[in-house]
């Protein structure tokens, strides 16, 4: 294994594209030196990227949006109360991450290149309409969050492809998101299931826009468009309620395995689609 | 046994609570764990387990990884003893241990051992065990104890089975325990109510936080020296010497600090592997599990299926009780089927009762002790019926306990007559408790269970030796796996009447002492207290003995008080108290080194009881279960060190609300272990639980001069079933199997609601 430290993304880049065999990018370290150390994967190239300018800041375009570098922890973006006000569901997701020693090396950017479908931050991010910034040796371009799962473990990024920031829109008026997850514990596990809500109301408290994601019942985490438009044009009463909770249920292809079966996935997802729209309906009023 | 000058009240230093003297090296990291031990010249050692279930092994090829850079040494079950000889059931112990150790023809589980390397660095040996090539034929497996008694289910072992199994059953049927007195069948037809119902447990494991871990050397002069974490190191050495070949006596086991053990550290595993690994490399070989190691590898609990029939009367009178409960134990004999059985009832005084136990062979890691083994999942179901009972019959749940409770003088389920117990004190004292009075919340659930465990005596050697400053130091036997050191300090300053700060109790090694049991059986505080209490007199004796000589008096004219020798009487003459340190002081001008001892096999260990009350909050759509309350009631008989004994009463319970409500050995349809890790094999975090409340009861055990029970292992005999009794509560619906994990509070809610 041989180890880089480059001092550019761009530089980065070019590791990745041109080192022969398998590559992975450490920045926390979370899951690639826990698969290192338990002997499931050991690549080729450690391309360490959290010295790299920039890499660990939180910081705002212009245009108000968010800027979050890719070795940006956990506890760094806990810690940022005006982020936290804004987007307290994306928030929300990083904090559910493992421990206090996790939260102090565990990225954003890389819980979603980890590709896992049941990736806590993943959804609230896609509820967000996130972007990332890629970096690449031709250049950079702006890709969805939505659009980078391709399947369990495998992200649709190219060889080569490093990310530099996460984009976070800037807060809508009367807007709000959350995330909750299903664990059997009250923490340090990984979500059965996960949902992150988006919601933005008119004056009169009706749902004008709505994004909804569910992650570990399918084998990416994914939008759910159609539960979203049960949202439209209505409060969050019983009626509306239900029918979410059934759509989302009906959207899941989920699988059994040791940390849920089909069934209880597919029913979690519903339960979880009311109460995490009932808290980003409470939010957004506010 | 019989006790000279026992003791019951007056105590100085026994009851109180000094910090333990182990408590500054272990949150400063001075402690020595398993894994801490290093030797010059030290290599690494790996082991190949099998990725398959059940197969034959054709062929073991290890010329690639013995021609590896760092390799010095690969071992295979060709290294180990020869003349160890196949026996059924557990007369062929010794077998089964060598056969788990170092698999010979077959594979027999997912992570059994099949070859092992040593090599210069932890890393290497790693990445060798890779090259050796197997060649296996796979065969039918099973893992279900319920499928592995059926008539088409693969033979785990021809012939494994004893004489105890009745003609007909599967050959994965190994043993066979039958119990009881009265007439059963009479019995339920004098009952107004009686009900009839099946229960499942999953294998849990024990969940120690320090994985196995040694550092072996031996020669080929056939002399050795073995450092491992371990619950019984005289064990480890006689186990050891017979799978290598050895004379026990030729090697010597040093017991290391321990993370823990529950059961789960009562056997060896990578012990004979490093031995046998430094025989051939001639270097001192270290071992240390990975946590996936000890999941598939080591011994979990028995999973099981149990059938109970109870009836009562209207008022509550049980009038008879049968079970039958079937203990999957991995691909060995030892599911301990007969404790199950034996507990099951011991909490009433029936006078028709009949229980059945099956030991079952799976292809699942050989089971392994783990806290009360067997007695937890009787409870679960025996309980989880009286519940049911109580419930249409209209009664009090602890009424009906106490109504049927077994006391001084009953003929146990089991068959011998209790002596003093403390069953019923338990049951007044939670009747009594703020607890069980307190209303409950809407949406919450109570539970009540009694528990019930034998404890143990067994085989216990301790010195007890004076310094020249007056201070003495302890060398006990038995592993220090639950503060028993300070227990041990507390008991020896009671006797000898000095502070416990001047007295330092040591684990000794094999070659120290004579041969300690395992810590087992909840015997520490009991067995190794019993024989400290004795070693001291031994030595207050000889200390009685100085000062006669001193003061030209007889032997008989001394006694010992508050650490001083004094003349017994006025008669005797009139002298100073001579303190201990005077004595000491010219010791060995006056007759040399002051040491006492002990030696024996007590047998009077006492069984204990608890009664254990739980407050359970289910969430009905998601199946997510909260303990809001629990507290613990149990009867001691004396506590040495409070503290510690509030300690074992948590986590029996802690473990407790884990294998009821999460833990579970998962296994696919390939027969692998799907959650070989903390993440997925789900014990309580700190923040799962609530503060658990204690309650000590002290009901003296004549067996024990200041009538110690021990505590250890009863603490987990009622959580299951008061949890289980407290989820059903508040779910609405009977819960039959554990762990009652979300899915499948959720699927027997919907059960329920789709009629």
């Amino acid at each position: 294994m041989k180890y880089h430290s480059p001092d550019s993304f761009h530089a980065a880049a070019e590791i990745s594209a041109n080192a022969p065999g398998s590559t992975r990018f450490l920045a926390g370290g979370t899951d690639v030196l826990v698969q290192l150390r338990s002997d499931i994967f050991t690549p080729d190239n450690l391309i360490d990227i959290k010295n790299i300018e920039g890499a660990k800041a939180i910081n705002r375009s212009a245009n108000g949006d968010w800027n979050i570098g890719a070795a940006v922890s956990g506890a760094e973006m806990n810690e940022n109360e005006e982020l936290k006000s804004e987007w307290p569901g994306i928030v929300e997701a990083v904090d559910l991450i493992g421990s206090t020693q996790i939260q102090g090396r565990a990225t954003l950017v890389g819980n979603l290149c980890n590709g896992s479908p049941a990736a806590d931050t993943v959804p609230a991010l896609i509820a967000a309409d996130a972007s990332v910034a890629v970096q690449s040796p031709n250049g950079e371009r702006i890709m969805k969050v939505a659009d980078v799962p391709r399947s369990p473990g495998k992200t649709n990024f190219q060889k080569g492809d490093v990310v530099k920031n996460v984009i976070v829109p800037a807060k809508k008026n009367k807007s709000s998101d959350a995330y909750l997850r299903f664990i059997p514990r009250t923490e340090m596990d990984i979500a059965v299931v996960g949902c992150g809500v988006w919601l933005q109301l008119s004056a009169d408290g009706f749902i004008v826009s709505a994004r909804i994601s569910l992650g570990a019942v399918a084998p990416t985490v994914f939008k759910v468009d159609s539960a979203a438009d049960i949202l439209i044009g209505k409060q969050l009463d019983d009626d509306t309620l239900h029918k979410l909770a059934a759509t989302a249920s009906a959207a899941c292809n989920p699988i059994t395995d040791r940390r849920g079966t089909v069934e209880y996935r597919t029913h979690i997802a519903g339960v979880l689609a009311e109460r995490t729209a009932k808290i980003a309906y409470q939010r957004a009023g506010v | 046994m019989a006790l000279d000058n026992a003791k019951s009240n007056g105590f100085k230093f026994v009851g109180t609570r000094p910090d333990r003297p182990d408590g500054v090296d272990k949150v400063t990291g001075r402690a020595k764990f398993g894994a801490d031990m290093t030797a010059p010249g030290m290599l690494h050692g790996a082991i190949l387990r099998s990725p398959h279930a059940h197969a034959r092994i054709n062929k073991i090829d290890t010329s690639a990884a013995e021609a590896m850079k760092g390799v010095k040494a690969v071992v295979t079950r060709k290294d180990f003893a020869t003349d160890v000889h196949f026996e059924s059931g557990l007369n062929g112990e010794t077998w089964n241990v060598l056969e788990n150790v170092m698999a010979g023809e077959k594979v027999l589980y997912d992570g059994h051992a099949l070859a092992a390397v040593a090599a210069t660095s932890a890393l290497i040996a790693r990445d060798a065990i890779k090259l050796v090539r197997v060649d296996y034929d796979l065969l039918d497996h099973v893992t279900d104890v319920d499928k592995a008694m059926e008539k088409d289910a693969p033979v785990i072992r021809e012939g494994a089975a004893d004489k105890s199994v009745p003609d007909g059953f599967h050959p994965n049927v190994v043993r066979y325990h039958e119990s009881g007195h009265g007439d059963v069948d009479e019995g339920f037809s004098k009952a107004d109510l009686v009900i009839e119902d099946s229960f499942k447990t999953e294998a849990t494991h024990q969940g120690y936080i320090e994985p196995h871990a040694c550092l072996g050397s031996l020669g080929n002069d056939g002399k050795g020296d073995l450092w491992c974490t371990t619950q019984g190191h005289w064990y480890a050495q006689k186990m050891c010497a017979a799978l290598l070949n050895l004379e026990t006596s030729q090697l010597r086991v040093t017991a290391s600090e321990i993370g823990g053990g529950f059961g789960g550290k009562t056997t060896v595993f990578i012990e004979p592997v490093a031995l046998a690994l430094s025989r051939k490399a001639n270097k001192p070989v270290k071992i240390v599990m990975s946590r996936s190691e000890v999941f598939r590898s080591t011994g979990p609990t028995s999973s099981t299926s149990m059938d109970v029939k109870i009836g009562m009367k209207k008022d509550g009178t049980i009038t008879a009780a049968s079970g039958v409960f079937r203990l999957q134990g991995g691909a060995f004999p030892g599911a301990p089927a007969e404790f199950t059985a034996m507990c099951a009832f011991a909490p009433y005084a029936l006078e028709n009762v009949r229980q059945i136990g099956y030991d079952v062979m799976a292809n699942r890691p050989k089971q392994a002790a783990y806290r009360a083994p067997g007695s937890p999942m009787a409870a679960f179901a025996v309980e989880s019926v009286i519940d049911d009972l109580c419930k249409a019959l209209g009664l009090d749940p602890i009424e009906v306990r106490l109504k049927n409770a077994s006391h001084k003088g009953t003929k146990a389920s089991f068959g011998p007559r209790f002596e003093d117990i403390g069953l019923i004190e338990t049951l007044e004292a939670a009747k009594a408790h703020d607890h069980y009075s307190t209303p409950l919340k809407d949406g919450q659930g109570r539970g009540i269970s009694c528990g019930f465990w034998f404890n143990h005596g067994g085989e216990t050697a301790v010195s007890l030796a004076l310094s020249e400053d007056g201070t003495a130091q302890i060398s006990v036997g038995t592993p220090d796996i639950g503060g028993s050191r300070a227990s041990m300090a507390l008991m020896a300053a009671e006797e000898l009447g000095i502070p416990y700060e001047h007295i330092r109790c040591t684990i000794a090694d094999t070659a120290t002492l004579g041969y300690n049991e395992i810590s087992h059986g909840s015997r520490v505080t009991y067995a190794s207290g019993l024989a400290t209490i004795k070693a001291a007199k031994d030595v207050v004796h000889k200390l009685c003995k100085r000062a006669a000589q001193k003061w030209d008096i007889p032997e008989d004219a001394v006694k010992w008080e508050d650490g001083c020798a004094v003349p017994s009487g006025a008669n005797a003459g009139d002298f100073d108290p001579l303190p201990l340190h005077k004595i000491t002081a010219n010791m060995g001008a006056t007759g040399g080194p002051i040491v006492g001892h002990f030696e024996a096999t007590p047998e009077g260990a006492g069984v204990s009881f608890a009664t254990h009350i739980v407050d359970a909050e289910v969430d009905h759509a998601t199946g997510k279960t909260k303990i809001v309350r629990y507290t613990v009631v149990q009867d001691a008989g004396k506590a040495i060190h409070p503290t510690y004994v509030e300690g074992q009463y948590q986590g029996g319970a802690a473990q407790g609300i884990g294998w009821a409500l999460n833990e579970e050995y998962i296994y696919g349809d390939d027969g692998r272990l799907q959650n070989a890790g903390f993440l997925d094999y789900r014990i309580p975090l700190a923040s799962d639980l609530p503060m658990i409340d204690t309650v000590i009861v002290e009901v003296a055990n004549p067996g024990h001069p200041y009538g110690v029970r021990g505590v250890g292992e009863t603490s987990i005999c009622p959580p299951l079933a008061a949890i289980a009794n407290a989820v059903s509560a508040a779910a609405g619906i009977r819960m039959k199997q554990l762990p009652m994990s979300p899915p499948r509070i959720v699927a027997a809610l919907k059960s329920l609601k789709d009629g």
